[in-house]
């Protein structure tokens, strides 16, 4: 049961992966502690720290404006890449795309 | 107050009366009534007696407050009948007797106030008076008693008392002490009515004029303020301080953290947990619109910028002018002589160094060999600022065919002669001069307009002419003239062997030679390692060139000048026969410091590697092989481009020969023969480092390095001899080939690929040598030299500099190539090897007619093969038919 829960879950991070120009997922729970990650060990934890901090400041933003309002997606656009990050209430999933490639 | 009897009637009322304070002293008698006093009250005196009969005693039936007694007429006659002139009431006998009512008003005046204490009111209507309003207001009364006292008259006037002060009033009286005088004051007669003049008079100026009171501070009257309201408020007590905070330094801080991780445990327990399966794939979905809108279109493709590119490829196509924008020539030193190299100087923008040579064959140069000596060849140094004049000279020992500069210092300057010779020039001492020589000239023209022709001598005079500082040993040098020179990268140098070893001094130390002596010879600028016997040569030798130095050649090389030796000499045997080739050029595969100029952030990179200040080439020596480092990634195969039209690639390492144990080069790895004449270019790609681009006789061909079938592209032979070829800087897929007829001509590859997409002519004579530069973004130009000693410097236009290809796609087309190569090469192969079983077969069997295979695409080479292979087919059956070649010679096409 439990590893059919973790084929699972892999299987969905594999269908990502495949994706072209993803570079690399990570998923981090409430605390911003990362459990599962593509990247190397230091990237993970530099993008788990920074981008915990940024969801959270995003979510209590659009929860400020609007106490009905909750965030469901987060997309960071940048030079060379693009982050989307999905909340949830105890995860957050990480996803660094290179849409060029 | 005392009821005192007056003795007196008089007496007692003065007393009364200072009570009173009012009016004159009253008076009892009856008969000095005062006004206000009335007539019909007689004051008496009752006994005792009299007041018990009467029932009036003083203070008991009559009292002040009830002063009044009503006493019978009949009874005070009866009283005074009795006791006849006893009786109190004797004096008012006859009044009683007279009076008309029957009572009678007594009236107890206890305040004694007509002298006796009672007194009998004689009228009726006094007693009407006196009882009826007796509560009539106060005024009244006081009135009455003033009245009383005013009407009475005042006391005799006693004599007055002097007390002195009549004095004084005396003394305080105005009297006159005198008669008062009398004046009349009148004009004189005859002024009277005439004229009068009234001037004025200032009453200011003089004291007597006016007087006046002049104020003063009266010390009598002045104000002292003895008292004064001031406000107090109770305060806290106060005080003040100060206090400066310490100033401290900064100092550095430092928190060190580790983020925090989960075990692994930890990490499969959240793995396994449903939450994360349902998050996951929720998110998922989510991220999959997310991925594919991003998949769709490109967000960071910016429409605009590439808008730009596609509007000028239409519009401007025409504008693809190689534009002239400078042309070198001096008359006294290039005029009727070749140029045979040009390069760029690889730091200072704006200057250009070329070689002169002389047109002449070898024959005509041993005739003029006399003349040639007087005359020595230059290499002349220009610079954009001045079109007219060059900047500097160097000399050369011998024609220079070909030099380069230092990458590392651009002062080092290396040329190969043509008797031989390597020649070093050291060009410090006027760096100066070739950097700032802008504003110079200029100011010095202006200021003698008159004079320019005799100025113009001065200043050819003063263009610098440097010697060569060394040249290398002729004996131990190359044997024919050197035909390519080029400085090996700073950051690897050859070891005796020619393994590349690491470079400890991160300069260029080592040069490439070549020439049609069939050897490629490595140099090395440093002295080498002192042998025990050489020292005391060397010492004598320096000696003697410290003497003689009138030139002021600078002696940086002293140590190599004709004694210089290469390190190795790679010599190139042929594959397959024996003999060498002769190399003509030459291109290693590491040579980063190509023709392209170095953009800044290279030339940071290399300056910090790079020991500061100048290098004294003769404190260093070539180390020993054992200290140095070999690098594994250099790869030591180069190309060589021969005087045959052979491409020769080899390696310049030395192995060792079994027989004769000496270092031998081995034998060249490939070798195609390509061009019909000499290769006069080997020249790599920037973009592409196995791209390399060869130019000789009549086409020119572009390899690939790792591909050793055959060139990847092949020109087909046009006219005109191609002289030179180079590459260009910014495309990628561009390169220019100089024509015999002072052509160029622009091939983009990614455009046509059978013929040059531009062609201009420079020059009527022929193009010599060619050297692309790009001095900024905007100005990229091209140099190019012709037989008339002429330097063009052309500029590219944006159609030609813009990189219309990307890498990318140059690549995709070199690679495009090479396929086709292989497939090529492989389709021979397979034809071959099928021509081999068809006639193995047509042995075995000679019945069997095989057909051989058309092919659809078929070079020359394919075409004559395949007709080659047709005849030994025909020869075959025919000889089978029994049909003899002789007598039949009918040709048949067809197959």
């Amino acid at each position: 049961m439990q590893s059919d829960l973790i084929a699972e879950v892999e299987e969905t991070l594999k269908r990502i992966q495949s994706q072209k120009g993803v570079q690399g997922i990570i998923i981090i729970n409430a605390e911003g502690i990362p459990i599962k990650s593509t990247l190397d060990n230091s990237s993970t934890v530099q993008y788990a720290g920074l981008l915990h901090q940024l969801v959270m400041k995003t979510r209590s933003t659009v929860r400020d404006l609007d106490p009905q309002n909750d965030l469901t997606f987060l997309r960071v656009r940048s030079k060379k890449n693009e982050i989307m990050i999905a909340p949830d209430k105890d995860y957050f999933l990480i996803v660094i795309q290179n849409p060029s490639d | 107050m005392v009821a005192q009897r007056p003795k007196s009637t008089s007496s007692g009322k003065s007393s009364k009366g200072g009570e009173k304070a009012k009016g004159p002293d009253p008076s009892l008698s009856h008969t000095d009534v005062l006004p206000d006093v009335p007539e019909d009250i007689f004051p008496m005196v009752l006994t005792s007696a009299t007041q018990e009969l009467f029932e009036c005693r003083a203070d008991e039936d009559v009292t002040q407050n009830n002063p009044y007694k009503l006493l019978k007429k009949d009874d005070i006659l009866h009283d005074m009948k009795a006791r006849a002139a006893v009786s109190d009431f004797h004096p008012v006998k006859q009044t009683v007797l007279n009076y008309p009512g029957e009572e009678l008003l007594l009236v107890f005046d206890r305040d004694f106030k007509y002298g006796q204490s009672f007194y009998l009111v004689l009228t009726e209507e006094a007693k009407q008076r006196i009882l009826q309003p007796p509560v009539s207001t106060d005024e009244e009364e006081p009135e009455e008693e003033s009245e009383q006292y005013v009407c009475r008259t005042p006391e005799p006037q006693q004599p007055w008392v002097s007390l002195g002060s009549e004095l004084e009033i005396e003394e305080e009286s105005v009297k006159d002490t005198r008669e008062r005088l009398k004046y009349l004051v009148s004009r004189v007669r005859k002024k009277f009515g005439a004229p009068v003049n009234f001037t004025d008079r200032n009453a200011l100026e003089s004291k007597e004029g006016y007087i006046e009171c002049t104020s003063y501070q009266d010390r009598n009257f002045r104000l002292i303020q003895m008292e004064r309201n001031s406000a107090t408020q109770a305060v806290l007590n106060l005080k003040s301080s100060a206090t400066q905070t310490q100033r401290t330094f900064p100092r550095n801080m430092y928190t060190q953290y580790k983020p925090r991780e989960l075990t692994e445990e930890e990490k499969e327990n959240y793995m396994s947990s449903e939450n994360l399966k349902n998050f996951a794939s929720s998110a998922f979905s989510r991220f999959e619109i997310a991925i594919q809108q991003n998949k769709i279109m490109d967000v960071f493709f910016d429409d605009w910028q590439a808008l730009s590119e596609g509007d000028i490829a239409f519009g401007g196509k025409a504008d693809t002018y190689l534009k002239e924008y400078q042309s070198f020539t001096d008359l006294q030193f290039s005029k009727d002589k070749s140029i045979s190299c040009i390069k760029w100087h690889p730091t200072i923008s704006g200057v250009i160094a070329v070689s002169v040579t002389e047109k002449m064959s070898f024959e005509e140069r041993i005739n003029g060999s006399t003349k040639l000596l007087l005359n020595p060849p230059l290499i002349l140094f220009w610079s954009f600022s001045d079109p007219i004049n060059p900047q500097l000279r160097l000399e050369c020992p011998d024609d220079v065919l070909s030099f380069d500069f230092c990458p590392s210092d651009p002062n080092i300057i290396i040329g190969g002669c043509m008797n031989g010779q390597i020649v070093l020039w050291d060009v410090t001492a006027h760096a100066q001069r070739l950097h700032g020589k802008r504003s110079g000239e200029r100011r010095t023209t202006s200021a003698y307009p008159g004079s320019f022709m005799a100025f113009e001598e001065d200043k050819e005079n003063e263009i610098p002419v440097l010697l060569y500082c060394a040249v290398s040993s002729i004996e131990n040098g190359h044997k024919a003239p050197v035909t390519d020179v080029q400085w090996l990268p700073e950051n690897f140098e050859i070891s005796i062997t020619g393994v590349p070893v690491e470079n400890q001094n991160q300069i260029c130390v080592q040069v490439v030679t070549c020439a049609p002596d069939c050897c490629v010879m490595f140099w090395d600028i440093r002295a080498p390692r002192p042998a025990a016997h050489s020292q005391a040569e060397r010492k004598q030798k320096m000696e003697e060139k410290q003497l003689e130095n009138p030139r002021g050649i600078p002696n940086t090389f002293k140590y190599l000048d004709l004694s210089w030796k290469p390190l190795i000499k790679v010599m190139l045997p042929k594959t397959d026969a024996s003999g060498e080739y002769s190399p003509l050029k030459f291109s290693l595969r590491d040579n980063i410091h190509c023709s392209r100029p170095r953009s800044g952030k290279d030339k940071s990179v290399k300056t910090t590697d790079r020991p500061e200040g100048k290098v004294e080439y003769a404190l260093l020596r070539v180390p020993s092989e054992k200290q140095l480092k070999p690098l594994e990634d250099i790869s030591t195969m180069f190309c060589v481009g021969t005087e045959d039209g052979e491409l020769v690639y080899t390696s310049w390492k030395l192995g060792k020969d079994d027989d004769s144990g000496r270092l031998l080069s081995g034998k060249p790895s490939r070798c195609f023969i390509v061009h019909d004449s000499l290769v006069n270019t080997v020249k790599r790609s920037p973009f592409f480092k196995d791209i390399i681009l060869t130019v000789g006789g009549w086409n020119f061909a572009v390899w690939k390095e790792s591909v050793m079938n055959g060139p990847i592209i092949l020109s087909p032979c046009s006219q005109k001899r191609c002289m030179v070829g180079c590459w260009s800087l910014s495309n990628p897929g561009m390169f220019f080939i100089g024509k015999e007829d002072g052509n160029i001509e622009v091939w983009d590859l990614l455009e046509k690929t059978h013929e040059p997409s531009h062609i201009q002519n420079i020059s009527t004579a022929s193009i010599t040598c060619m050297k692309p530069w790009i001095i900024s973004s905007k100005q990229h130009f091209l140099a190019v030299s012709d037989d008339f000693g002429t330097l063009h410097i052309l500029q590219i236009p944006w159609t030609l500099r813009n990189p219309s290809s990307s890498e990318s796609s140059v690549n995709k087309y070199f690679e495009k190539e090479v396929t086709r190569l292989m497939f090529f090469d492989k389709r021979k192969e397979t034809m071959a090897k099928q021509k081999t079983a068809t006639e193995a077969e047509e042995q075995k069997k000679k019945t069997e007619l095989l057909v051989p295979e058309k092919l659809s695409e078929k070079t020359e080479e394919e075409s004559l093969a395949e007709y080659e292979s047709y005849l030994t087919l025909e020869k075959d059956i025919l000889k089978e038919m029994g049909v003899s070649l002789q007598e039949e010679d009918k040709p048949s096409n067809e197959v």
